[in-house]
C-alpha cells in the first residue's frame, strides 16, 4: 500500500480527516524548506504538499505567485527540490509528500526523468495543475512504473461523465477544487462543497480533499466534517511573506497547523465524520 | 495558370481535436475544461450554421471595412530592386490592425452563447482596442488585461480602450508584459466562467482558440490571394508575415498552405539579436513546452521557467507562439527568422517615406524581411507581405530611438 494510502486508511481508523498543509517550496530559500516540512509535521499535518515554483502559475492567486516568485530569486531549482525530501526522508519516513506544480516543469526535464528523481527522492504524488488526464498521455504509464501516484483535480463545474473520467485516472486521492477561481479566493461554501464531495465518493473510491478557499481553524472544521482531508495554502504561504526572516518562521507555521488540527479534530469529534 | 480561390479545408493542415502534430492541446487547471468544452460546442455548432456566418460577414464589411487593399508598393519594390511587394493592407481595418477580424467574430459568438461581459488580454493594445471596439458596438461589458510596463509604453492605447468604455487593469505581476496578462485573463475567466467569454487576441491558448483564431483571421489570406491572382494572374513566389502570437501570419497563410509553390515566411523579433538573448523569437531559439494552455515553442530556461523577452515592438514581445506555427516549423512548411530591432525600425522609415504607409512595428518587421527576400528573387516573381497594422501607436516609441521626446 502506498504511503499516501496508509496515511488516508490511519485518519479514518483514528476518526479524523487528514490536513494537508501547502507550501511554495524554495520560499523563502531552499535552506528552509526541510525545517518548515519537519515543523508542519509536528504541528499535525498528514500529507505534506510543495509546490514547485514556476515562473507564470496561471492557477494560483496572487500569495501563491508572489511565494513562486520569491522561491525562484531564491535560486530554487527542482533539483533543490528532491533534496530536500530527500533529507526530509531522513528523519520522517513515514508523511506522504506530494509535488504540486505546472507541466512546463516536467517537460522540460523529461517526464521520465522528473518522476525516476521524484521516485527516488520520496515524492508519493505529483498534482500538475495545468496538466488534466486527457494531456498526460505518457507520463500515466511512467508514474505507474515509479510507483507515483498522478493526483487529479475536480472543479465545481466538472461533469458527471468527466468526473467518472478522471476517477479512472486518479491515484492517491481526489483533490476537489472547493470554488471557481484561483488559490487562495474568497471564502468557501461548506454546502457545496458538501454536495461536491457527496458526488466524488458516487464516482470514485479514493479519498476526497477539498482545497481552494480553507484558510483558518474554522474552515478547516467545516471541512473536515465532510471530507477526507483538508488543504490549506495561501494562509499558511502568507505567514512565510509576513515572516520569512523570522528565526521562529517554522515554529510558527508549526503553530498555525496545530491550529488547524485541533479546529479539525473538535469538529470531527463532535459532529462526526459523516 | 487556373485559379482557386476555394480552399478544400481536409486538405490543410489542421486539426479538430486541438492538435497540430505533438502542438496544441488543452493543458488548464480543471475548472476550465468545463467552459472550453462549452466554447468548441458552440463553436461547431455556430460553424454550421449560414445565419453566424452571415452575421460576422455583415461586420466585417460594414463595420470593419472589409476587403482590405492588396497594394502594389512600386517604390519600395524599385528600391531593393528584385520581385514585386504587395502589401495587404490589414492596417486599413477598423482600429487601424487585423485584431478587429478575430474579435468581431469571438464576440458574436459571445452573444450567441449569451455572455454579457467580454474579458481580453492586450500587449501592444491593438488587440484591446479590437475587443473594446466591439464590445461597444455589441452592448457589452469590457475588462482588458494588460501588463503595467505595457500601459505606460502604450499611453494613447489605453485611453482609447478607456474612451470606448472599457475598464483597462493594469498587471504588476510577472515581468509586467503580455504573458502576465495572460496569466491574469486566465485567473478572471476561471473566476468569472459563467457569464464572461474571453476573447483571447491570438492563435495561442487551449483548444479550441487556436483553431477559433486561426478560422476567423483565415479572411485575410482568403482575400489576399484572390488578390494577388487577380493582379498577377498567378500565384506569388512567397508570403511574408511577423509572428509574435502569429495569428496574422496564420490568418494570411492558412490559405496560401495547399499551394506548394508558395514560400510562406514568419517573421520573429530578433531584438537585440539571437547572440544577445534579448529578443522574442521562440521558434528560432527556443524549444517546446507548455505554457498558457498549450504545446508549442517556448522561450525558457533549462528547467522550464520562461524567460524575459525583448522587442522594440510591444505586439511580438511574447515568449510562446501559436502550436500550429510550431507544427508548420517542424514539418518545414513554413520558414520562421527574425528580424531585429534596428532592422525594423529602419524598414518603418523606409515604407513611410516611400510609399506614405506608417506601419505597425510589427509589421516593420515583416517589410523588413520581404525587402531581403525581394532583392533574392526575380523581378518577375511577386510577394504578399500582411501589413497586419498602422503604426500610429508606435510613434512615441521610434520617436524616442531618435531621442526625440513627445
Amino acid at each position: 500500500m502506498s504511503r499516501i494510502s496508509e496515511r488516508f486508511q490511519t485518519c479514518r481508523e483514528a476518526g479524523r480527516a487528514a490536513l494537508i498543509p501547502y507550501i511554495t517550496g524554495g520560499d523563502p530559500s531552499p535552506q528552509q524548506t526541510v525545517e518548515i516540512m519537519h515543523g508542519l509535521v509536528a504541528g499535525g499535518a498528514d500529507i505534506i504538499e510543495i509546490g514547485v515554483p514556476f515562473s507564470d502559475p496561471m492557477a494560483d492567486g496572487p500569495v501563491i505567485q508572489a511565494a513562486c516568485l520569491r522561491a525562484l530569486q531564491a535560486g530554487t531549482s527542482v533539483q533543490d527540490l528532491f533534496a530536500a525530501v530527500r533529507e526530509f526522508r531522513r528523519q520522517d519516513t513515514q508523511t506522504p509528500v506530494v509535488f504540486m506544480g505546472y507541466a512546463n516543469t516536467l517537460e522540460a526535464i523529461g517526464y521520465k526523468s522528473y518522476v525516476e528523481q521524484a521516485a527516488a527522492a520520496g515524492v508519493d504524488g505529483l498534482l500538475t495543475v495545468d496538466l488534466p488526464p486527457d494531456e498526460a498521455g505518457e507520463l500515466t504509464g511512467i508514474a505507474a512504473e515509479a510507483g507515483v501516484e498522478l493526483i487529479y483535480l475536480v472543479a465545481p463545474n466538472t461533469s458527471e461523465q468527466r468526473l467518472e473520467y478522471i476517477s479512472k485516472a486518479a491515484g492517491g486521492f481526489i483533490y476537489a477544487v472547493a470554488l471557481k477561481g484561483v488559490t487562495g479566493a474568497a471564502n468557501l461554501d461548506t454546502d457545496l462543497v458538501a454536495g461536491q464531495v457527496a458526488a466524488i465518493r458516487n464516482a470514485s473510491q479514493l479519498p476526497v480533499a477539498v482545497g481552494f478557499g480553507v484558510r483558518d481553524p474554522q474552515g478547516a472544521a467545516a471541512v473536515a466534517r465532510v471530507a477526507d482531508g483538508v488543504v490549506v495554502g495561501s494562509a499558511l504561504v502568507q505567514m512565510i511573506a509576513d515572516y520569512g526572516t523570522a528565526p521562529d518562521l517554522a515554529q510558527r507555521l508549526q503553530d498555525a497547523a496545530a491550529a488547524l488540527r485541533r479546529g479539525m479534530d473538535a469538529a470531527t469529534q463532535s459532529g462526526g465524520n459523516a | 495558370m487556373a485559379i482557386e480561390t476555394e480552399i478544400n479545408p481536409e486538405a490543410s493542415v489542421h486539426s479538430d481535436e486541438g492538435r497540430f502534430g505533438r502542438y496544441g492541446g488543452r493543458f488548464v487547471s480543471e475548472t476550465l475544461i468545463g467552459p472550453l468544452e462549452e466554447l468548441t460546442a458552440a463553436y461547431a455548432q455556430a460553424k454550421q450554421d449560414p445565419q453566424f456566418h452571415a452575421e460576422v460577414e455583415r461586420e466585417l464589411s460594414s463595420f470593419v471595412g472589409r476587403p482590405t487593399p492588396l497594394y502594389f508598393a512600386q517604390r519600395l519594390t524599385a528600391n531593393s530592386a528584385g520581385a514585386k511587394i504587395y502589401l495587404k493592407r490589414e492596417d486599413l481595418a477598423h482600429t487601424g490592425a487585423h485584431k478587429i477580424n478575430n474579435t468581431v467574430g469571438q464576440a458574436v459568438l459571445a452573444a450567441r452563447m449569451g455572455k454579457r461581459r467580454i474579458i481580453a488580454e492586450t500587449g501592444a493594445g491593438q488587440h484591446g482596442v479590437a475587443t473594446a471596439t466591439v464590445a461597444a458596438r455589441l452592448g457589452l461589458e469590457c475588462v482588458v488585461y494588460m501588463g503595467a510596463d505595457d500601459v505606460q509604453r502604450q499611453a494613447a492605447n489605453v485611453y482609447r480602450m478607456r474612451l470606448l468604455g472599457a475598464e483597462v487593469r493594469p498587471v504588476e505581476g510577472g515581468t509586467r508584459t503580455l504573458k502576465d496578462a495572460l496569466n491574469e485573463a486566465m485567473r478572471d475567466w476561471v473566476t468569472n466562467i459563467d457569464d464572461t467569454f474571453y476573447i483571447i487576441g491570438t492563435v495561442a491558448g487551449p483548444h479550441p482558440y487556436p483553431t477559433l483564431v486561426r478560422d476567423l483571421q483565415r479572411v485575410i489570406g482568403i482575400e489576399a490571394r484572390e488578390q494577388i491572382c487577380a493582379a498577377e494572374g498567378e500565384l506569388p513566389a512567397a508570403v511574408v508575415a511577423c509572428v509574435g502570437g502569429g495569428s496574422n501570419a496564420i490568418g494570411i497563410f492558412h490559405p496560401f498552405l495547399d499551394d506548394r509553390g508558395v514560400e510562406l515566411y514568419g517573421v520573429e523579433a530578433g531584438g537585440e539579436g539571437l547572440g544577445s538573448g534579448r529578443h522574442a523569437a521562440p521558434l528560432n531559439a527556443g524549444r517546446p513546452g507548455v505554457l498558457h494552455g498549450s504545446r508549442s515553442y517556448l522561450m525558457e530556461s533549462a528547467e522550464g521557467q520562461i524567460i524575459g523577452t525583448h522587442s522594440i515592438s510591444a505586439g511580438l514581445d511574447y515568449p510562446g507562439v501559436g502550436p500550429e506555427h510550431a507544427y508548420l516549423k517542424d514539418i518545414g512548411r513554413a520558414n520562421y527568422v527574425t528580424i531585429d530591432d534596428d532592422e525594423a525600425i529602419a524598414a518603418f522609415h523606409r515604407l513611410c517615406r516611400c510609399e506614405g504607409i506608417m506601419p505597425a512595428l510589427e509589421s516593420s518587421h515583416a517589410i523588413a524581411y520581404a525587402e531581403q527576400l525581394a532583392a533574392r528573387l526575380s523581378p518577375q516573381q511577386s510577394i504578399v507581405v500582411s501589413l497586419s497594422g498602422r503604426g500610429d501607436k508606435d510613434i512615441a516609441t521610434v520617436a524616442a530611438q531618435e531621442g526625440i521626446e513627445l
